[in-house]
C-alpha cells in the first residue's frame, strides 16, 4: 500500500469518525431538549401551584368562592375527572377488546372489509378531540339522550342534556383506538402454537380465546387501557359540550348530572376569571393537582399491569 | 368391519391458487403406526392436517375428495370439527404447553370436556403423565410451570395433554425434530408404546426414526403419493426408483 493510499485512508476514517461523533451528539441534544422543555414545564406548574395545593384547596367545595385564592378547593373536579375516566374505562375497553378480538381472531385478514375497518379505525384516531365533543353532543346527547326520554318518560327531559355518561361516552369513542391498536398488538404477540395447542384438543374458538389467548394478551391489554386513561385524564375538548359545567354547587348524584372537572377548570380559570392575575394561583395549582391525578391512574394501572406479568412470568417458569 | 380407520381416496388439496396434493389415496390401519415422509414442502404435514382438519383455520384453502373416519367423510358439511379434534388428537413439531402448570395443562382439555371433580382429574392427570413416561419425573412438582421443563419433557407433556382426552387416533408432525438425540430415543421408544392404545400417524423427516416406529410408511414428493407400503418393503424392497433413492440418501 502506497503512502498516498493510507493517508487518504486514515483521512476517510477520521470524517467518518467525525460524522459518527457529531450524529451521536445531534442525538443527545435532542434528548436533552425534551427533557428539558418537560423540566420547565413542570418545574413552572410545580413553582406557581406548590403553594396554592394545601389539604383544604384538594377536599374543599367551590360554594365559598371559585376564584378566591384563600377559600376555593377543587374537591368537586377531582371527583367529576376520577368518575369520567372510571366510567369511560368501564365503556371503552369491553368495547375495544372486542373489537381487536374480531380483527385478528375471526376476521379475514386479507378481506377488502376488514382493510375498510382498520382505516377507520385509524382515521378515528386522526379526529380532532372538539370534533368528538360535537359528534357527542348530536349523537350521544341529542339523538340516544333524547330517543329515551321520547321512548320512556313521554318527552321529559332525563336524558337528552349534558351529563356525566354521554362525556364519558364521548371519551370513550375518542379513546377506542388507543385500545384497539393495542389489544390487536397484544392478540398477535400470542404465538399461534397456543391456538392451535387448544383447538386440536377439541376446544372451540371462544374457549381458545378466552382461556389460552386473552391471558396471555392481559398485559398488553392493560397497556391499552392505560394509554386510554391517560388520554382521557387530560382531554377537555369532548365533555364541553356533553357534560362539564363551569360552575355547580354540588356534586353529581347520578351519571345523568352534569360534574365539574379539572381540565376544565383550566379552561374556565384561564378565560372566565374576573381577575386572571389574581386567581392565577388557583389555576396553576387545578394544573399540578390534574398532573398528579393523571399520574397516579397510570401508576394505579401500570401497577396491575405488573401484577398480572409477574403472575404469568411464573406460568412461563 | 375390517381395521381401517382412516381411508383417503383422491384427496387434493389447494392453498389460494397452488395445488399441495394431488390425488391421494391412504389406508390408516388401527393400532399400526403410519408414517408419512418426504422431502420439505411434499404436502406430509399438509396431509396429516387434513386429518384432523387442522387446515381449516389457514384462509383460502380447498379440498377435493375425501377423507372416511370409519365411513364418515370428515369433510362433511354436518361434522362437528371439535368432536372430530376430540377424537383425532394431535402433537405438534414445536411443543406448545401453554403457560400454565404442568397439572393444569393436562386438566385443560379435561375441563374442556366437562371433567370437573377433582378426584376424576388427578386420577387421569396422573394416568396419562404415566402413559407418556413422564410421570416419574414431574410427580412432586404438578403445580410448577410446564415452561420451566426440558424440550423433550415438554414435548412428552404435549403428549401426554393430547392422550389424557382419549382420542382415538394420534398425530405427530415431527414431534422430535426439535429435540436432542437422548430426549429423541424416548420419544421413539414412547411412540412405540402408545400403539397398543392408539393409532399413530407421524410425520417425520429422519428416515431412520421412520424405520424404527411405524409399520406402514408413505413416500410423498411434490404433493403426490408415490408409494405406501408396510416399512420393512418401502425400506428393503422398495417398488419405486424415486423411493430407493431417497430412503437410501441420494436425494431429499
Amino acid at each position: 500500500m502506497s503512502l498516498a493510499v493510507c493517508l487518504e485512508m486514515q483521512l476517510k476514517a477520521k470524517q467518518l469518525d467525525w460524522r459518527s461523533a457529531s450524529f451521536h451528539g445531534a442525538t443527545a441534544l435532542a434528548t436533552l431538549l425534551i427533557v428539558g422543555i418537560i423540566a420547565l414545564i413542570l418545574g413552572n406548574i410545580i413553582w406557581n401551584g406548590a403553594a396554592q395545593v394545601s389539604l383544604r384547596f384538594v377536599v374543599g367545595g367551590t360554594t365559598e368562592g371559585m376564584f378566591d385564592t384563600q377559600k376555593a378547593g377543587i374537591f368537586p373536579m377531582i371527583f367529576g375527572t376520577v368518575a369520567l375516566v372510571f366510567l369511560m374505562t368501564i365503556a371503552v375497553v369491553p368495547v375495544g377488546v372486542i373489537t381487536a378480538i374480531y380483527l385478528t381472531e375471526y376476521a379475514r385478514h386479507e378481506s377488502p372489509i376488514t382493510r375498510v375497518i382498520r382505516g377507520a379505525i385509524n382515521n378515528l384516531a386522526g379526529v380532532p378531540s372538539i370534533v368528538f365533543g360535537l359528534f357527542g353532543l348530536g349523537f350521544f346527547v341529542q339523538f340516544v339522550g333524547g330517543g329515551i326520554d321520547r321512548f320512556f318518560y313521554g318527552g321529559a327531559l332525563h336524558y337528552a342534556k349534558p351529563a356525566l355518561i354521554w362525556a364519558a361516552a364521548t371519551m370513550a369513542v375518542l379513546t377506542l383506538p388507543v385500545v384497539i391498536v393495542a389489544t390487536e398488538e397484544a392478540l398477535r404477540a400470542v404465538p399461534n402454537g397456543f391456538r392451535e395447542g387448544s383447538l386440536a384438543l377439541g376446544a372451540t374458538k371462544l374457549e381458545t380465546i378466552r382461556k389460552v389467548v386473552l391471558p396471555q394478551a392481559m398485559p398488553g391489554i392493560l397497556t391499552g387501557a392505560i394509554l386510554a386513561v391517560g388520554r382521557g385524564a387530560g382531554e377537555v375538548a369532548p365533555i364541553m359540550f356533553t357534560g362539564a359545567a363551569y360552575y355547580l354547587a354540588h356534586l353529581p348524584k347520578a351519571a345523568t348530572d352534569q360534574f365539574m372537572h379539572l381540565g376544565y377548570h383550566v379552561f374556565v380559570l384561564s378565560t372566565q376569571s374576573p381577575d386572571i392575575e389574581r386567581t392565577k394561583p388557583i389555576l396553576y395549582g387545578t394544573v399540578l393537582v390534574l398532573l398528579v391525578l393523571t399520574f397516579l391512574l397510570n401508576l394505579t394501572a401500570v401497577l396491575v399491569r405488573a401484577g398480572i406479568r409477574a403472575k404469568l412470568r411464573t406460568a412461563h417458569g | 368391519m375390517d381395521n381401517t380407520v382412516f381411508e383417503l381416496t383422491k384427496l387434493n388439496f389447494w392453498y389460494g391458487p397452488s395445488q399441495a396434493l394431488y390425488d391421494v389415496d391412504v389406508t390408516i390401519r388401527r393400532n399400526q403406526n403410519t408414517a408419512l415422509i418426504g422431502p420439505s414442502g411434499c404436502g406430509k404435514s399438509t396431509l396429516l392436517r387434513c386429518l384432523n382438519r387442522m387446515n381449516d383455520l389457514i384462509e383460502r384453502t380447498r379440498v377435493q375428495g375425501s377423507i372416511m373416519l370409519h365411513g364418515q367423510d370428515v369433510y362433511a358439511p354436518e361434522v362437528d370439527v371439535i368432536e372430530l379434534r376430540k377424537r383425532v388428537g394431535m402433537v405438534f413439531q414445536k411443543s406448545n404447553p401453554f403457560p400454565k402448570s404442568i397439572a393444569d395443562n393436562i386438566a385443560y382439555g379435561l375441563r374442556i370436556q366437562g371433567v370437573t371433580a377433582k378426584g376424576e382429574l388427578s386420577d387421569r392427570i396422573e394416568a396419562s403423565l404415566r402413559k407418556a413416561a413422564l410421570w416419574d419425573e414431574v410427580k412432586d412438582r404438578l403445580q410448577e410451570s410446564a415452561m420451566a421443563l426440558s424440550g423433550g419433557q415438554q414435548q412428552r407433556l404435549c403428549i401426554a395433554r393430547a392422550i389424557a382426552v382419549e382420542p382415538e387416533v394420534l398425530l405427530m408432525d415431527e414431534p422430535c425434530s426439535a429435540l436432542d438425540p437422548v430426549a429423541t430415543a424416548k420419544i421413539e421408544e414412547l411412540i412405540q408404546d402408545l400403539k397398543k392404545e392408539y393409532t399413530i400417524v407421524i410425520v417425520t423427516h429422519n428416515m431412520q426414526q421412520a424405520a424404527r416406529v411405524s409399520d406402514y410408511t408413505a413416500f410423498f414428493y411434490l404433493g403426490k403419493l408415490v408409494e405406501f407400503d408396510a416399512t420393512t418393503k418401502i425400506f428393503t424392497n422398495p417398488a419405486n426408483k424415486q423411493t430407493e433413492d431417497y430412503v437410501t440418501g441420494r436425494f431429499g
